[in-house]
């Protein structure tokens, strides 16, 4: 299969200090690749690295065989690349309407039928459509979190920790969207500390350990593996 | 959602709404000449009519603070500085070829060697109905020329200064507006700023009055001009906000790192929102300039900027419609309701006590300070003047509630 994402030899520095010491990965087109790993293991600066958020100190980012390395977030959302950030980051005192219409910044089209698109997914959100994002419980700042994310007709889309603080019913919830988002044609670029959650939906799974790629292997392969047992699931 | 006939309706009402308002405005001004004897309130030098000029100026810069402060989440304080620019770029433009010497006698006339008064007179003639039309020209020209200027500045000072965050973009600015007011007393830039001096007789609200061959009034327009100017320069700032940039700078303010994960470029935007309310400060301080009938760099003071920041703060941050009602309502205390309190009054014998000049800003500040720790959201929060919300409102009080001059559309 095609690779939508290619990353060689990444690196990324906050000052002196290193994040990212050089990582390789490859996201294949249509699949679910996760990235798993303690925190400080530089999972979230690599995503931020690839929305552009920060600039990488070394090494190359490629999308569909365009260099997009060190480019702008908005070029980056504008080439199909979507970061749904950490901590949800929803806009609190904007209506959920505005925050999806946000996340359609860049395009220029008619938004009627993405708008559909995510208020099937999530019909909460259309119930809410008029709410303030700050008065969403938790799940639902997730879920607009997401549909803003979709609205920008995303050919990846990168998770930072969905799960993060949020119950494990609504977790599984999460999960059945991502999977149903993938199924629709959206490649999915994942974090997650939730590895069992995580290494089960995805195709592809990478352990990330201060900075490196210790391990590679298809979800259930990692799953299986005893270091990984032992480091992130807990038996 | 709003449905698109809904949506048409709103705008019907609130353009008549304006309508209605404009009319008023020149009802009011001219009544006391139409009909003898109406109370002394009416007449054109009552602290009414100041308080609507002023109050219609004021709530245009407010307006373009709170685009910064309000919508972008911006901490900027420049505004005075901005308005400074507006002024003297329009009085230097407007000031009349006749009137330099006199104006500029301290430096032998002006070294701008035009006025756009004359420029338009020589097209259209200087009586009579081209008169008035060359008058007009000369002042929008020289409105919008002080906008541009006060753009302008904010486009160059906007690289360094947007870079900072919070309160040092707040320092900078200020600093700016500062240095602003120092270098237009320069004494070197005399024969273009007339120094410390005050620039005068340039066309000013009451040149708009309507006069007989005799040179009798016969309609007062001096009211109605601010009025419209600012609700027209409002008008296009409610369009921004409502627009897809409207949307961005709310976004910026409520997340820097969501929204550029977005898409939506920090610097672009937030340069796009200062060159902006820049701009309608530019035009606020030309219309201050007016109202005052002088431009004069000492008057540009912080405390200015502090006295808008205030409306804002009690209008409501990030509602125009509160920043509307804030001002006319600082301005009517300030001017008018609150001026009993510096006058020493006598009931027979009895001298009530602390009532004497100044005690006004000390019950001022007490108020504002009752606002700021016990209404910190303001008049408006973050709410609009809607049309169903005066729907309610009426409905359930009966008030005779005054529209606010604009931007009550929701």
């Amino acid at each position: 299969m095609r690779n939508i994402l290619e990353i060689r030899d990444l690196q990324v520095h906050y000052g002196g200090i290193e994040a990212v010491k050089g990582i390789s990965l490859d996201v294949p087109e249509g699949e679910i690749v996760t990235l798993i790993g303690a925190n400080g293991a530089g999972k979230s600066s690599t995503l931020r690295a690839i929305a552009g958020l920060v600039t990488p100190s070394a090494g190359s980012l490629s999308c569909q065989g365009e260099d997009i390395t060190g480019k702008d977030s908005n070029l980056i959302v504008s080439r199909g690349i979507t970061l749904v950030p950490e901590g949800r980051r929803i806009f609190p005192d904007m209506t959920v309407l505005e925050n999806l219409k946000i996340g359609a910044y860049l395009r220029k089209d008619d938004l009627t039928d993405d708008l559909n698109w995510v208020f099937d997914l999530f019909p909460r959100l259309k119930e809410r459509s008029w709410q303030a994002g700050g008065t969403l419980s938790g799940g639902e700042q997730q879920m607009l979190a997401v549909g803003r994310a979709l609205m920008s007709r995303p050919k990846v889309i990168m998770m930072d920790e969905p799960s993060l603080g949020l119950a494990p019913i609504i977790v599984r919830g999460i999960f059945d969207i991502i999977k149903q988002i993938n199924k629709q044609g959206v490649t999915v670029l994942l974090i997650e500390q939730n590895a069992n959650m995580a290494l089960k939906t995805a195709d592809r799974g990478y352990v990330m350990e201060t900075g490196r790629i210790t391990l590679t292997g298809s979800g259930t392969e990692l799953l299986s593996n005893e270091a990984v047992k032992a480091a992130y699931l807990g038996t | 959602m709003l449905q698109k006939n809904e949506k048409k309706a709103v705008t019907l009402r609130t353009m008549l709404a304006i309508m209605v308002l404009l009319l008023l405005v020149i009802l009011l001004e001219n009544i006391s000449s139409w009909i003898p004897g109406m109370p002394a309130i009416f007449a054109p030098t009552s602290q009414l009519f100041t308080v609507l000029k002023k109050g219609a100026v004021y709530s245009l810069v407010a307006v373009s603070m709170n685009l910064l402060n309000g919508f972008t989440g911006l901490f900027s304080l420049g505004q005075a500085g901005f308005m400074l620019l507006g002024a003297y770029t329009y009085a230097i433009l407007t000031v009349p070829m006749a009137a330099k010497d006199q104006v500029y006698y301290l430096y032998g006339g002006s070294a701008v060697k035009f006025s756009l008064v004359d420029l338009f007179q020589s097209l259209f003639g200087s009586a009579g109905f081209g008169g008035a039309v060359s008058m007009i020209c000369a002042v929008l020209v020289g409105i919008v020329c002080a906008g541009l200027v006060a753009a302008l500045f904010a486009a160059l000072i906007g690289t360094p200064v947007l870079r900072l965050k919070s309160d040092y973009l707040a320092i900078a600015t200020l600093g700016f507006a500062e240095i602003l007011r120092a270098i237009f007393q320069w004494q070197t830039l005399g024969p273009i700023t007339n120094g410390a001096n005050m620039l005068k007789s340039f066309p000013t609200f009451a040149d708009f009055n309507i006069k007989n061959a005799a040179g009798q009034v016969v309609l007062r327009l001096s009211t109605f001009v601010p009025f419209l100017l600012s609700i027209f320069c409002i008008g296009v700032i409610v369009l921004l906000i409502h627009s897809s940039y409207g949307r961005a700078f709310k976004a910026i303010r409520d997340d820097e790192v969501a929204a550029e994960a977005m898409g939506i470029s920090l610097f672009k935007h937030k340069m796009l929102s200062f060159v902006i309310s820049s701009f309608f400060s530019g035009v606020g301080g030309a219309l201050f300039a007016m109202y005052v009938s002088n431009a004069q760099a000492k008057a540009f003071t912080s405390t200015m900027t502090y006295e808008i920041l205030l409306i804002v703060v009690i209008g409501g941050i990030g509602s125009i419609s509160g920043s509307v009602i804030g001002t006319f309502l600082y301005v009517a205390c300030s001017e008018w309701w609150l001026r009993f309190l510096d006058a020493e009054t006598y009931i027979g014998s009895f001298k009530v006590p602390l009532l004497r000049s100044g005690f006004r800003m000390v019950v001022f500040s007490i108020v504002i300070m009752i606002i700021v720790l016990f209404f910190s959201q303001g008049i408006m929060g973050e709410k609009e003047l809607t049309w169903a919300g005066i729907g309610g409102l009426l409905k359930k009080l009966k008030p005779k509630k005054k529209a606010a001059s604009a931007g009550k559309e929701g």
